[in-house]
């Protein structure tokens, strides 16, 4: 028994996945926060997709690199999130919806692209992610980019707060609160992209909302939002990646099966919020 | 910038005056403010009253420095109010806030010393100390770990007018602070609105219970795009000023939101 729980981690590729799991979950985790305080799931979840045609133009354009990838992935998504605003000041059309067109034309013309492109990956591993397939270089990647956008979203963490707070009361304040809005929603999408060979374009909005999502179910601190996303997005992910070995499953779906798992169970059984003490308990006013 | 500090809770003795002049302010087509002139000072308590509509937030977002200009101009101590963003304190309408964000009332108020320790800076001494004496003001000591939302309305307007407090604002401008408030709580922020002013800050605050203007304000500005008529509250708050400014609906009944 104890052999079987085991000897996935022998493997020198299963060691990898794992420490990426926790790496990304943890970043992804602590960014999530932010996504939920903000309010804007969808808005990010509309990029995450927007990141898959910038692949495939890259690929197009570059061949297949780390950095091809990544860089047309970023491009893209602020040439839509960029566009969807353009569209919206520009006519009579809302941003979401301007953001909807824009992010399912694209997300369409990049599958077509993607398919007839000749890549070792499959379209699967695009759409939900490969994270044994994950190289040394791309752990490297991986770290960098959770190292610096943990560092930037630490740094501000102060008068992004404030911002998202109340918008107003900061500007009167003296926050930059237009520049802090677009540098957060920047690194946001750097954090999607990183998460991209976990979990996948389809996916990777779960694992940037559901961990904060659960911990703001069980807590009104703040600092307890932010490590306690990190953790719940770092130690489920790892759980997820285990899980799957045991039962053979996909392991971009388990993580974000398992992260959506423990929300339900926050949503029904948090002691302050949650639908029991809702429904039975003392209200939480005095 | 050398200027006298406030004193978290103490009295002022500078006497610094509001200016506003011709303003006006358009949102894309709609002009929402046309050639809005008044001026008040320190130690006076101000209720800005008219219709929905009528330019009330407007204008205290305009004195706040939160809407572009399009003519006129707002001074504050003789230069431009926005040199000054930190002398003046906005309190956005209650309903504006999101109670649920998970910060504590100690967490608001301490939002006010931002100004002084900026993006990184650890919290002095000093400003611990000015959001504890904020804290004591506003009598919200004992309620300083609660999360926002587990407050009364009276309480959470306390909270932001601590936030005032503690960032030392000379100016407070706040957007219908009595919205919502139960009888007992609206005394009581009276009671504080008119001490603030009698330390010798500056209030400004959106009104629109028209029976209650008398108790609480000693200057009144009537609204409707333009300025209708401004000055102590026994002058200009007359029923032929209220008819224009009310248009017909002043007849009608007293509560005009």
């Amino acid at each position: 028994m104890i052999d079987w729980l085991l000897e996935p981690l022998r493997h020198e590729f299963n060691q990898r996945a794992l420490l990426a799991a926790l790496l990304i979950g943890f970043t992804n985790g602590y960014a999530s926060a932010f996504v939920v305080l903000k309010k804007s799931a969808l808005k990010v979840g509309s990029l995450s997709h927007a990141l898959l045609p910038g692949i495939a133009v890259a690929i197009l354009v570059a061949g297949l690199q780390d950095w091809s990838a990544f860089l047309g992935a970023l491009i893209a998504a602020l040439l839509i999130g960029l566009g969807s605003l353009a569209v919206s000041r520009g006519s009579r059309i809302d941003q979401d919806s301007a953001l909807a067109i824009l992010y399912t034309a694209a997300f369409s013309g990049g599958i077509i692209l993607l398919r007839r492109l000749q890549v070792a990956q499959e379209m699967d591993e695009w759409l939900f992610g490969n994270i044994m397939g994950m190289r040394d270089g791309d752990l490297w990647t991986n770290f960098w980019i959770s190292l610096g956008s943990l560092g930037l979203l630490t740094a501000l963490h102060r008068p992004l707060l404030m911002t998202l707070f109340d918008a107003e009361v900061a500007a009167t304040l003296g926050v930059p609160v237009r520049l802090l809005n677009y540098l957060l929603l920047a690194i946001l999408i750097v954090v999607l992209i990183s998460s991209l060979q976990a979990v996948g374009c389809m996916l990777a909005l779960g694992l940037l909302v559901t961990p904060a999502a659960t911990i703001y179910l069980l807590t009104d601190s703040t600092n307890t939002l932010f490590w306690g996303g990190s953790l719940l997005g770092g130690l489920a992910s790892a759980a997820a990646v285990l899980i799957g070995w045991w039962l053979n499953l996909e392991q971009g779906p388990t993580i974000v099966l398992v992260l959506g798992a423990i929300f339900l169970a926050a949503f029904v059984f948090s002691p302050k919020y949650g639908l029991i003490r809702h429904f039975f308990g003392k209200p939480v006013n005095s | 910038m050398i200027h006298e500090t406030h004193d978290t809770n103490g009295h002022c003795n500078h006497h610094h005056e509001l200016v506003v002049e011709s303003l006006g302010v358009r949102y894309r087509a709609v002009r929402a403010l046309e050639d809005v002139s008044f001026s008040t000072s320190c130690g006076a308590c101000v209720a800005l009253v008219g219709s929905n509509g009528a330019g009330k937030s407007t204008l205290l977002k305009a004195i706040a420095g939160l809407l572009p200009i399009e003519c006129g101009r707002i001074l504050w101590r003789g230069t431009k109010v926005s040199k000054w963003s930190r002398e003046i304190a906005y309190l956005p309408q209650r309903e504006d806030v999101d109670w649920k964000f998970p910060i504590t009332v100690r967490g608001v108020v301490r939002m006010g010393r931002y100004p002084n320790a900026g993006w990184w800076r650890p919290f002095s001494k000093v400003d611990e100390a000015a959001v504890d004496k904020a804290l004591v003001a506003m009598d919200l000591t004992d309620l300083e770990n609660r999360q926002i939302s587990q407050l009364s309305g009276g309480q959470q307007q306390r909270v932001f007018l601590a936030r005032a407090l503690a960032q030392e604002a000379h100016a407070l401008l706040l957007d219908e602070p009595f919205t919502g408030l139960d009888r007992t709580s609206k005394a009581a922020l009276a009671t504080v609105l008119r001490e603030l002013a009698a330390q010798g800050r500056l209030v400004v605050a959106s009104h629109h219970d028209l029976d209650t203007v008398k108790d609480v304000y000693d200057e009144v500005l009537l609204l409707k795009r333009k300025t209708i008529g401004f000055g102590s509250v026994s002058e200009v708050f007359t029923e032929e000023n209220l008819n224009k400014t009310f248009g017909s609906l002043a007849g009608d009944g007293k509560e005009v939101a």
